[in-house]
């Protein structure tokens, strides 16, 4: 079963980079490179270092970013499950937020907050704090009212019940907030170098164009989507951990 | 409107008897409608009360003021002669969606309520134990709830509220989710929970032939306003063998008087 699941994965992979292989074969244009030369570029860029150094760039913001995204936004979309007035008061502004043209606001945040990584942190905050926001805060308002009148029946504190109740029932669309987040945090982040100014990714993305290495640029762009993936197996691991009984389903079905 | 009492039924007056739950004048508004209209109501100690009634008559409404967990508009609710102002250790519930945690074990979910009143791991765990074993669970200690059938979740219901010790078991058509064959095991079950522990009953339910099977006392509520229009003592029920109650004459002619009563409330 296991090992048909890996077949099956690697059967499909294999498809989607055949294709990509045969494309750049034909060539669909001259600016795309098969897949093969855009991995031998990304072993180049590993064996030289460049990849690194731009990881260690690229990174900073992003980290930092979605850290950010995920505390605040936990809390704010808590509070805002929690408590009718800070929901009307606080929603609205994280609905915008996401509803809102980032390309179009990133010269307001250079304005404001110059070219540096302040700016960087904003992008990939503004993409990745409203989906958090606004799941968590969905998932704490649709907690079963069974369940917390259960829990106010035994005596629960306040306290009591968000924490051993309302998160943990929460926490399953809590986690799919959060790996919209990331992911989302990662288009901001290349967003962000491509748009402000190139560093880390952004750079190879940019520089490789301009010289026309195609295969440096698709390279780098494979790279960042295999860290996204990665990024989002990890977190999974952690749901899978922290809340175990979650995920085999609920008493309801 | 009001239905004749029936005088060989009501035989033994509730003044005589120790009150365990008493309501008093209580009366619940939800904005402009009136869920409860000055509605009083004892609860004699040891014995199963049941609330029976149309739906939307306030039984589940009026369970709920007891467990503490709604305030009542107007009146005021005594448990063993203290006001009620919320939830507290002398009542527990039993939900009718059994309100099971999802993502806790089986022993985690009966050992929940002693967890929130700050007992230690290791002694709520063996209290747990115990009534996982008198609810017939023993063996599924570390089973989720959704691995359960519906009976069986239910027991784990009743043995959280059970593992607590308190006077009063408060619950809400426990049954109405289950299959009519655990049903009819719970209602045997109920009835020997009822003799042997000393504990009192209030019992919600719109199946009538439920309520004269289980109760001491059925209130029959009816609706808008609810207020109890009448109280019956099926006494003479509760000495007889359980195997034929279904098939005594004074069984059929309670149940049959009751639906005579209820007929019109029924759309």
């Amino acid at each position: 079963m296991m090992n048909r699941s890996l077949l099956l994965k690697l059967l499909s992979a294999f498809i989607v980079f055949g294709t990509w292989e045969i494309a750049g074969r034909i060539p669909v244009s001259y600016a795309f490179p098969t897949f093969i030369e855009s991995m031998k570029a990304l072993f180049d860029m590993t064996v030289d270092g460049r990849l690194f150094a731009a990881y260690g760039e690229t990174l900073k913001p992003l980290v930092i970013g979605v850290i950010i995204s995920a505390i605040v936004g936990i809390a704010v979309g808590l509070w805002s499950g929690l408590n009718e007035w800070f929901d009307w008061l606080f929603s609205p502004i994280f609905i915008v937020m996401q509803a809102a043209p980032l390309a179009a606001l990133i010269p307001l945040l250079v304005m404001i907050y110059g070219i540096g990584l302040t700016s960087k942190i904003f992008v990939v905050c503004i993409m990745a704090m409203p989906v958090i926001v606004l799941n968590t805060a969905g998932a704490v308002r649709n907690t079963p009212s069974s369940l917390t009148e259960m829990g106010r029946s035994f005596q629960a504190s306040n306290w009591e019940v968000i924490l051993k109740i309302i998160i943990p029932a929460a926490s399953p669309v809590i986690f799919s907030g959060l790996r919209l987040g990331v992911s989302a945090g990662f288009i901001g982040a290349i967003l962000s170098e491509l748009k402000i100014t190139p560093t880390g990714v952004g750079d190879i993305i940019t520089y490789s164009r301009s010289i026309a290495d195609y295969a440096s640029m698709y390279a780098a762009i494979f790279s960042i989507i295999v860290l996204a993936v990665l990024f989002l197996n990890v977190l999974e691991k952690i749901e899978r951990f922290l809340f175990e009984g979650n995920n085999r389903g609920y008493a309801s079905d | 409107m009001a239905m004749p009492q029936t005088n060989a039924l009501s035989e033994e007056s509730p003044s005589t008897a120790d009150i365990a739950v008493s309501a008093r004048n209580v009366s619940k508004n939800y904005d402009n409608v009136e869920a409860l209209k000055d509605l009083s109501l004892e609860f004699p100690r040891g014995q199963l009360t049941s609330l029976l009634g149309p739906s939307g008559c306030g039984k589940t409404t009026l369970l709920k003021i007891i467990a503490g967990l709604l305030e009542p508009s107007a009146g005021t609710v005594h448990v063993n002669g203290q006001a009620v102002t919320g939830p507290g250790p002398d009542r527990a519930f039993v939900f009718q969606d059994f309100a099971l945690l999802p993502w806790a074990s089986v022993i985690r979910n009966v050992a929940f309520g002693l967890e929130l009143r700050g007992v230690a791991t290791s002694e709520r765990e063996a209290i747990a134990e115990k009534y996982i074993n008198d609810v017939g669970l023993s063996g599924f200690e570390k089973s989720y709830p959704h691995e359960l059938s519906g009976g069986m979740r239910q027991r784990v219901g009743l043995a959280r509220a059970l593992s607590v010790d308190a006077d009063v078991l408060l619950m809400d058509e426990p049954f109405s989710a289950v299959d009519e064959q655990t049903r009819r095991k719970f209602q045997e079950d109920l009835l020997s929970l009822v003799a042997n522990e000393n504990k009192t009953f209030i019992f919600v339910t719109h199946s009538i032939e439920e309520a004269v099977y289980v109760s001491d006392q059925i209130a029959i509520l009816l609706p808008r306003p609810s207020r109890v229009s009448d109280i019956i003592r099926p006494t003479g029920l509760r000495e007889k063998d359980l195997t034929t109650i279904r098939r005594d004459p004074e069984y059929l002619d309670i149940v049959d008087e009751i639906w005579t009563s209820l007929k019109t409330y029924v759309e």
